[in-house]
């Protein structure tokens, strides 16, 4: 992430708004151009200003520097575009001027013409985001019939497919963890049903949530939003997802799994997202959704809930605070419009303290896990690196309150728990050894570092 | 029609809270009288586009500037059910009641963010541009306390909303349910008389 090298946000753009109404060579170049490629002859194309979405380029020819803003188009997908779609609005509402009101008649009070004034200038700066931010298809009348080849993007968009993955591999994890022989049928089978009921739940929210869904910029664009699918068949869609989903838990794998399956689709529709806009704590509701698939990974494998099932749960279960606090940091305007209760809104304070409490959590819950047999002791010592730089961070985040720190916490997040859970199964106790403790006090050290399936 | 739905909307705009607890009769009364006449579209005339006439199916447009919804341009079958009207009307309903509360957050939240800023601003002993004419704003830990009141102002509003909306919601996806199973069945029966021929 180049936010390293972005220069303040205001004096680069107040540069290049002077740029633009004066239209004179420069006068002074804000950041330190990055030359990335030669396009012909003396033409020095560098980023001028770096952002997701917009870039500015700077041409230079003949040392004379000149600018040329070129907003690049929405339809690059990109795995950060809650973060992302933010701040093409920002950057809008810097760049635009608004159009200078109509000249008032003189009979007018002052404040009347005032507040008009102000009224115009926003309606002109609102209208000139939305309008930026769609494509040119956006814009246009669409025939609300469905297309057979556009059928599985809709689905998957439907379903969130990449969170249905992430949500499949904590599942994996956890049946990974679990310390029996390793059955590859049960194990497919386990991730197959998980995946079929998290398709089914996201599916469900996405039903109850559509005009909430427009009225974010993250979400506009999914599926029922966009009128591509009809909310009859984003029901039949989660009920043929979900039902065969649990079945194959319930049956192929243990009744348990299932449980847990039903249990987790019930709660992610029925109580997380209804409870969204009623009080903030949603937020633990999620953490819990988001906490048990590995659980049901574990119980897949072992057919009980152990205090290793309830460990891993509970290490998914503090990762989603710094995950989901600093996420929701920087979309606070549109959770107040739209009516959702999140602490990021309502208790900022809190908000920030549980994030960081959270994060030091995860080292105890590292150091916990040798204690209950699930890993050796290298674990929680390797660990401690990233599991103290997360808290760094979420520390940061405490303290500065703002939105880079919040936004390097979040990004810490993402790649966090993937990095947690790979050193989880390299340290992984085998079983073999735990019936033999007394060989395992000898020699543990070499053989726990050997990666190993028993 | 058209005035038989701006009436319509007259009587909602001057409920008090929502909008969703007032039946809509004027305007279920409107689509009746034009759905008299054979595969007519509604609504069109106040939203600037028409659909080719060719088309059997319903239309939906880019996001309203106020409210964010995508505006449905719905289908008059020539030989419409009455289940099917019940299904497009209370769709109608929903559509205009979303609207109508959407429009109106959006710019209540506009309004009052801007009074917010100025009011900041001055207190603060700044004007609401600086003096390259770019308009000064709060940063957003300022706006915070902003948010914040805004979203426990409009938090019953809300409540009352939600509510209607997942009843709304509900009731047409049935609805559609049943004049899917309707014309499911209707295919099956038309299909084994042309077999039996």
């Amino acid at each position: 992430m180049s936010s390293a090298r972005r220069c303040p946000a205001r004096r680069a753009l107040a540069g290049l708004f002077v740029w633009h109404l004066k239209n004179t060579g420069v006068q002074r170049i804000p950041c330190h151009p990055v030359p990335l490629f030669r396009a012909g002859g003396d033409r020095l194309i560098t980023f001028q200003y770096f952002n997701f979405l917009k870039r500015m380029y700077v041409t230079q020819y003949n040392k004379d520097l000149s600018q040329r803003a070129k907003p690049k188009s929405d339809s690059v997908a990109s795995p950060f575009s809650e973060l992302q779609q933010l701040d093409q609005e920002k950057r809008v509402l810097h760049k635009i001027r608004p159009i200078s009101p109509v000249q008032q008649p003189l009979s007018e009070t002052p404040s009347q013409s005032e507040s008009r004034e102000r009224e115009s200038a926003v309606e002109a700066e609102d209208l000139v985001t939305p309008v930026k931010a769609e494509s040119k298809d956006d814009r246009q009348w669409k025939e609300m019939k469905l297309q057979l080849e556009d059928l599985p993007g809709i689905l998957a968009r439907l379903s969130k497919i990449k969170l249905t993955a992430l949500v499949v591999s904590t599942a994996s994890a956890g049946f990974a963890m679990a310390p029996v022989p390793f059955d590859l049928t049960c194990f497919l089978l386990a991730s197959l049903g998980t995946g079929l009921a998290s398709c089914a739940a996201n599916s469900i929210n996405q039903f109850f949530e559509v005009p909430f869904d427009s009225n974010m910029n993250r979400t506009k664009n999914r599926p029922l939003v966009r009128g591509q699918i009809s909310p009859l068949l984003a029901v039949c869609f989660a009920a043929s997802c979900g039902v065969p989903g649990i079945a194959l838990l319930t049956l192929g794998v243990n009744p348990l799994t299932g449980a847990l399956g039903a249990f987790n689709i019930f709660l992610y529709t029925c109580c997380y997202t209804p409870m969204k806009r009623m009080s903030i704590a949603n937020t633990w509701v999620g953490a819990v959704v988001g906490a048990i698939p590995p659980v049901m990974g574990w119980t897949a494998a072992t057919g009980s809930l152990d205090a290793g099932a309830l460990l891993l749960g509970g290490i998914l279960y503090s990762w989603q605070f710094p995950h989901f606090n600093a996420l929701s940091w920087g979309l606070r305007e549109d959770y107040s419009r739209g009516g959702y209760c999140m602490m990021s809104v309502t208790h900022p304070a809190l908000c920030r303290r549980v994030a960081l409490r959270h994060c030091l959590a995860l080292i105890g819950l590292s150091t916990a896990a040798p204690i209950l047999d699930i890993t050796t002791w290298t674990f929680p010592i390797i660990s401690l690196p990233i599991n103290l730089y997360i808290s760094y961070l979420g520390f940061r985040f405490y303290r500065d309150a703002d939105r880079s720190s919040s936004r390097k916490l979040f990004f810490c997040s993402l790649w966090h728990l993937p990095m947690l859970l790979l050193v989880m199964f390299s340290c992984k106790k085998s079983f073999l050894e735990k019936e033999d403790k007394g060989e395992l006090l000898s020699g543990s050290h070499g053989r726990a570092m050997e990666m190993r399936l028993p | 029609m058209a005035a038989a739905a701006a009436g319509g909307l007259g009587v909602l705009r001057s409920g008090d809270g929502c909008c969703c607890t007032h039946r809509v009769l004027r305007l279920a009364s409107s689509s009746s009288s034009s759905s008299s006449v054979g595969g007519e579209r509604q609504e069109s005339a106040g939203l600037g586009f028409r659909p080719p006439a060719h088309s059997c199916n319903d239309w939906i447009g880019p996001p309203d500037k106020h409210s964010n919804l995508r505006p449905v341009i719905f289908y008059v079958p020539p030989e419409e059910s009455p289940l099917e009207r019940r299904l497009r009307e209370a769709r109608q309903e929903a559509q205009e009641c979303n609207q109508h509360f959407w429009a109106r957050q959006n710019r209540a939240f506009r309004q009052e963010k801007e009074e917010f800023i100025y009011s900041r601003l001055k207190a603060k002993g700044l004007e609401m541009r600086d003096k390259t004419g770019q308009k000064a704003t709060l940063n957003a830990e300022e706006m915070a306390d902003f948010y914040k009141d805004f979203l426990s102002k409009n938090f019953r509003k809300h409540m009352q909303y939600n509510r209607d909306w997942y009843k709304r919601n509900f009731a047409i996806t049935f609805l559609m349910g049943q004049v899917a199973l309707v014309r499911a069945l209707r295919w099956l029966r038309w299909k084994k008389k042309n077999i039996g021929n």
